[in-house]
């Protein structure tokens, strides 16, 4: 991806190019060296941000950034009060675990309610019956089922923060976002190993192939997004999120960009996806095939 | 990128800036308020400013990571229990792999500004005790943790941004998997999630203050992210 390029085209064709990016600031700090250009050849999230603030219609705000969060916190700490009511957690460190994840699911819930309040949004809403809330018909009957759901649903949401936090730079909601973020990750890695799975996202995970893992929707989604009486914008989906056994950060080759000499090089392909988790843009986490088709 | 910068883009026609994107990008990196890592006071390196600064931060804590996890691979503890080492060659790994990044990244953003190779002193952690050696993976990891939870605010670039969230999440199963393996469920206890849901953050000073212990270079983080 040329940035330069796509910027110059649209020029001619849109002399009012600049004007429409919020703010001018913004694009020369990301801007300001030959490396960071690099670097964000290898970042369609921050192009695709920035043009959907530019041409469409719902600029997000951090209030539309935090609801989108609100909503996959609301279907998590829906799916856990469903996990700990069907009585197919073993009694002990299962059920411990599960009750710290679903307490701590709880709090994200509150907290970014009064933050959206704080920052002058509506806040969405859940309940067992109404608003945003787990699908029935989309609970697992087996405890293996459940722990899957549950590994799938905070890979996702891992994926999720990273997918926006770009877009709360410059607030001291990006800290929050931030520290919500890696509690996510810890949990994931606590329900993999109660599967049996490495605790980081391996290409040998007996779930590699889900889409939570791969990248990319088919459907062409909306920017818009209603749930429980309430609509929130999100950014229009551009290129594909790279998938989990991506190797190529920054434009470097993770395996063989630092040293091929035995016996610390090269990394393995395996090494080298494990230690960078990926984004995923909100669009796809709302897919279907990913957390949407998990919402009630 | 700061204020400063101001004048040089605002006499510059708006419309035609970007044909010229170019050329004063490169005149922007020349004005970088990064600074080099230089001698501030006696003995002491600083970490650097700017985004140069926080990645120099985090290289310092990479470099302390995936040193103490090499030594654990070397020479493993002989109570480790099955499996236990499988995990620790793959965080070695892991960290390494950040380690070397990072140091690219550097390298490739800011020519002479990389941190030097710092020296670790692991005399107080005992690698061939089991509990000696998870609680100081414990402590690093919980700490790298922290560190890049309040790091984030300090970085200007949205693309460095994204790939120090790639990392964090991967440092914070990490620090799950270490927990556990030390107090079985205590990946996200209550003494590291407050009430709210949080997961800590930390300033780079505080980070630093709690790390030096470990280096033998005096490092002083005070510019990082100015």
């Amino acid at each position: 991806m040329n940035f330069f390029q796509i910027i110059d085209q649209l020029a001619a064709v849109d002399p009012d190019v600049l004007d429409r990016f919020d703010s001018r600031r913004a694009v020369f700090n990301s801007l300001g060296s030959v490396a960071k250009r690099t670097a964000l050849a290898a970042t369609p999230l921050f192009v695709g941000a920035l043009f959907q603030k530019a041409y469409a219609g719902t600029k997000s705000t951090p209030a539309e950034v935090l609801n989108y969060a609100l909503t996959l916190e609301l279907l998590e700490a829906d799916y856990y009060r469903l996990f700990l009511a069907a009585g197919t957690l073993p009694a002990g460190a299962d059920t411990a675990a599960i009750t710290q994840i679903k307490k701590h699911e709880d709090a994200h819930v509150a907290l970014l309610t009064s933050a959206i309040r704080a920052a002058g949004g509506t806040p969405v809403t859940g309940s067992p019956t109404a608003g945003v809330r787990f699908k029935p018909s989309a609970f697992p009957a087996t405890y293996a089922g459940q722990l899957q759901v549950a590994q799938v649903l905070e890979d996702a949401g891992v994926r999720a923060y990273k997918g926006r936090a770009a877009e709360l730079v410059g607030t001291t909601l990006l800290t929050t976002a931030l520290q919500i973020h890696s509690v996510e990750a810890r949990h994931a890695a606590h329900i993999r190993r109660m599967r049996g799975q490495q605790p980081w996202v391996s290409n040998g995970d007996d779930l590699a192939a889900h889409p939570v893992y791969s990248s990319g929707v088919t459907a062409t989604p909306s920017t818009t997004v209603t749930t429980a009486g309430g609509t929130f914008g999100i950014p229009a989906y551009t290129a594909p999120s790279p998938a989990e056994n991506n190797i190529v950060q920054v434009g470097l080759p993770i395996t063989t960009a630092f040293g091929t000499t035995a016996p610390n090089y090269p990394y393995s392909p395996a090494n080298a996806a494990a230690a960078f988790d990926e984004y995923l843009q909100a669009a796809e986490v709302l897919d279907a095939s990913r957390a949407g088709g998990l919402l009630a | 990128m700061s204020d400063n910068l101001q004048p040089l883009y605002t006499p510059i026609k708006r419309r035609s800036f970007f044909t010229y994107a170019g050329a004063t990008a490169l005149v922007l990196a020349g004005c970088s308020k990064d600074s080099d890592p230089t001698t501030s006071t006696p003995g002491t390196i600083s970490l650097g400013a700017g985004d140069v600064g926080v990645l120099n931060y985090a290289y310092a804590l990479e470099q302390l990571e995936a040193a103490f996890y090499a030594q654990v691979v070397k020479t493993p503890a002989a109570d480790f229990l099955a499996g236990e080492l499988a995990y620790f060659t793959q965080i070695a790994a892991h960290e390494a792999i950040h380690r070397d990044f990072l140091k690219a990244a550097i390298t490739k953003e800011k020519v002479g500004s990389l941190l030097q190779d710092l020296t670790p002193i692991f005399t107080t952690i005992n690698f061939s005790s089991r509990n000696s050696v998870l609680t100081a993976a414990k402590l690093f990891e919980d700490l790298g943790v922290a560190a890049y939870n309040g790091a984030g605010i300090l970085l200007k670039s949205q693309a460095y941004l994204t790939v120090a969230g790639q990392i964090a999440s991967v440092e914070a199963r990490h620090a799950a998997l270490v927990r556990d393996l030390l107090t079985p469920g205590s990946f996200a206890a209550d003494d590291q999630i407050d009430a709210n849901g949080l997961d800590k953050q930390m300033t780079p000073t505080d980070v630093i203050a709690a790390a030096q212990s470990f280096i033998t270079q005096q490092l002083d983080a005070s510019l990082v992210g100015k």
